[in-house]
């Protein structure tokens, strides 16, 4: 029996900045059965540009990544709920004048799924995993209240035996980032950040996790700077790491 | 520039500043906007199939909206034979001088008001201060807030931003009461003060919660029953609403008080809910002799057949405000006009015009919990990147920004360009980074370096890494 295929859309993101996260992804899927392939072409999925307002420039990245993915097969596995929204919902939005290509990205978007959504339709074929952590978990805004995943990721991390998920004050408020907003509004962006972190630090958690590379690059640059040393991972690299 | 009550408004930049520097201003709308969360999430708790509810009065308001100029005139009709006058504002300026005029031809000298969010949208109490007229505010919240010649910062709660000290202390320097920082004992005083004006008022002006089509009638919800007052004290009554205030039947007005307070304050009603079908009758005990009823358009209707129709469906609960994690932040002075938060955010834009308002639609995260919280299912973040397309459009947008998503656009569509592009930024931040960190960076980058660190990229991308391990394989 040939093992089952999925794509992996990785995101601009992860690519330039955590591959390490990339690898932990891709080694959590092939520890439940699963080949990983990579389509090489994708770049990024155009949301800076159309949260921006630049909606023909995000039409352009959008045409150029539902061409890359429709030529493959199976399922899409995306490590952002924020990209993922943009892939599963957006794109439909931008092309509602554009009938075939609304038809392409509906297609695309029905075999899409966000990495903890995936595994949480999956979670027969996890291998058994451990680790001695208390974890605050960061739900990013897109992948609560855009794909409606609430429950998935504090279910994976409770499944580790050793974890204990801390209470984190107001967890589903927005920690700040939202992409150019910043840059832009920094001194905004910077308020919220420091809330989101004073929760985190009072929770007592020895780590951070989220499913979402912008945002966890906020929260990281933010904790940096604080001097802090809470450790901050994609939920796949906390994952891969309990699996060893 | 935009302005205010003719005075112009610092940059918005400014406004957060100060916001963001008021430490005062953050924990009282720490504590209250948390407040109002719990309640309003338990009281919609409490709705057997609230879900249900929400969906139906989505649809109701949406329909309603869909014929709107029809609606409007036959509310017109049921008001008239109710034995009130209509009249009909085109701009906020108009509904000042129709009010004005029903004043003078009365003979009007002094005015009580209810909390009236289209009132202050006209500026209307200064309208009728210019013109030698005495009005006081008698909602509580705004009384305190004329008192301290201030403006609301929240649609439901004026004065969220002033602490119970600030209070009693605007108080005893503007109305000579006894120092004090008890709210029962300030509103007591408040009561003594306003049971005067209550009496010796000639006119009452209120705004709406809403207006139902099929009988003609005027409800108000209030707390305080300064509303009550308002409206059966004084000889002349005038209620100034905005057209989409309208609710077709009974039945509808029966769907969206069920949301109304649970949504608002976390109750399930407020204390006292008024309907109003017209002036005293020749049997009534009480009553205003005169009702007025203005209707105000004021750019309303150019939002109806635009995209962001939808956000006259807002029956101005407020709830967006409390789960906005940029208004907790800010308060709402600093979205500069007079709806603050989320709706604000589209609404000033949508009434006053985009061009002196673009920083609003663009200071959100699109976090959505104000599409969460809305009573009727208001897709905000979906408004707020239509406004954002529109000030994306040639010349609106900062130059730099412009060019560089631009560039995006074309790059991020021809990958072995983008490969190239991101290679040179990543080996870039690579050259300017310390131990795996950036900490200053410079140009549009200051922003981000300006609150927080910068992880430095890794030396090489997923993609390459990703190659080699194929390669590794065979």
């Amino acid at each position: 029996m040939t093992a089952e295929t999925v794509q992996l859309f990785h995101t601009c993101l992860l690519n330039e900045l955590e591959p390490e996260a990339g690898f932990a992804v891709v080694r959590v899927l092939e520890r439940c059965g699963l080949r990983v392939e990579v389509p090489l072409q994708q770049t990024c999925c155009g949301q800076p540009a159309y949260n921006a307002g630049f909606h023909d420039e995000a039409r352009a990245v959008a045409r150029h990544t539902l061409g890359v993915l429709a030529a493959t097969e199976g399922p899409i596995v995306i490590p952002s709920g924020s990209c993922g929204d943009m892939v599963i919902h957006q794109y439909e939005a931008l092309f509602e004048d554009e009938p075939e290509w609304r038809a392409k990205a509906h297609a695309v978007s029905a075999r899409c799924r966000e990495f903890s959504q995936f595994l949480g339709e999956r979670t027969a074929s996890l291998p058994p995993a451990a680790l001695e952590a208390t974890v605050a978990y960061h739900p990013s805004c897109h992948l609560l209240r855009g794909l409606g995943v609430r429950k998935e990721p504090l279910a994976l991390l409770a499944a580790v035996s050793g974890v204990t998920v801390a209470e984190v004050q107001d967890r589903e408020e927005c920690c700040g980032f939202g992409g150019l907003f910043s840059i832009k509004q920094p001194e905004i962006s910077g308020s919220m950040l420091e809330r989101k972190l004073d929760a985190v630090v009072a929770s007592g958690a020895s780590r951070l996790v989220s499913c979402d590379l912008g945002c966890l690059l906020h929260l990281a640059g933010g904790l940096h700077r604080r001097g802090s040393t809470i450790q901050v991972q994609h939920l796949a690299e906390l994952l891969d790491e309990a699996q060893r | 520039m935009s302005e205010t009550d003719g005075v112009a408004l610092p940059p918005f930049a400014a406004r957060v500043r100060e916001a963001l520097d008021d430490e005062g201003l953050h924990v009282a709308l720490g504590r209250a906007t948390a407040q109002l969360g719990s309640r309003r999430a338990s009281a919609l708790g409490s709705l057997d199939d609230a879900d249900r509810v929400r969906d139906l009065a989505r649809k109701a308001k949406l329909e309603l909206l869909g014929d709107l100029a029809g609606n409007l005139e036959r509310f017109e009709a049921k008001l008239v034979a109710n034995g009130v006058k209509v009249h009909w504002a085109a701009t906020g300026a108009d509904a000042n001088r129709i009010v004005l005029d029903i004043a003078k031809n009365a003979g009007v000298r002094r005015i009580v008001k209810g909390k009236s969010m289209a009132s202050e949208e006209t500026h209307l109490n200064q309208a009728l201060i210019q013109a030698g007229l005495r009005v006081v505010e008698t909602d509580l919240g705004e009384y305190i807030v004329q008192l301290a010649r201030d403006r609301p910062s929240h649609i439901i709660l004026p004065i969220i931003h002033m602490t119970r000290e600030q209070v009693g202390r605007v108080m005893h320097e503007q109305v000579q009461v006894p120092l004090s920082d008890d709210p029962k004992t300030l509103a007591g005083y408040a009561r003594e003060k306003l049971r005067e004006e209550f009496l010796s008022a000639d006119m009452g002006i209120t705004g709406a919660n809403f207006g139902i089509v099929e009988n003609g009638t005027i409800c108000l919800v209030t707390n305080e029953g300064n509303g009550r007052m308002v409206t059966t004290l004084p000889r002349v009554h005038v209620v100034l609403m905005g057209i989409e205030k309208l609710v077709a039947s009974l039945g509808d007005l029966d769907l969206f008080l069920k949301l109304l307070a649970r949504s608002a304050t976390g109750q399930k009603l407020t204390v006292y809910t008024t309907l109003l079908r017209g002036p005293r009758r020749a049997d009534d005990e009480c009553g205003a002799q005169e009702m007025h009823v203005v209707l105000l358009d004021n750019g309303r209707s150019d939002l109806l057949s635009g995209d962001l129709a939808e956000i006259l469906g807002c029956i101005r609960c407020g709830a967006c405000l409390n789960a906005c994690p940029i208004y907790k932040n800010i308060g709402g002075h600093a979205y500069g006009d007079t709806y603050p938060g989320p709706i604000g955010a589209i609404v000033t834009p949508g009434l006053r015009g985009l061009k002196s308002w673009t920083e609003l639609p663009a200071a959100s995260t699109l976090c959505g919990a104000c599409r969460e919280v809305c009573p009727v299912r208001l897709d905000i973040p979906r408004m707020l990147l239509s406004l954002r397309g529109r000030t994306a459009r040639p010349q609106a947008a900062p130059l730099l920004l412009r060019l560089g998503l631009r560039g995006f656009g074309m790059i991020a569509s021809r990958p072995s360009l983008y490969r190239l592009a991101t290679r040179a930024t990543r080996i870039a931040l690579r050259g300017l980074s310390r131990e795996g960190w950036l900490t200053r960076l410079p140009g549009p980058g200051a922003g981000w370096t300006s609150v927080r660190d910068l992880k430095a990229p890794a030396a090489a991308t997923f993609q390459e890494r990703w190659r080699e391990r194929k390669e590794g394989a065979r």
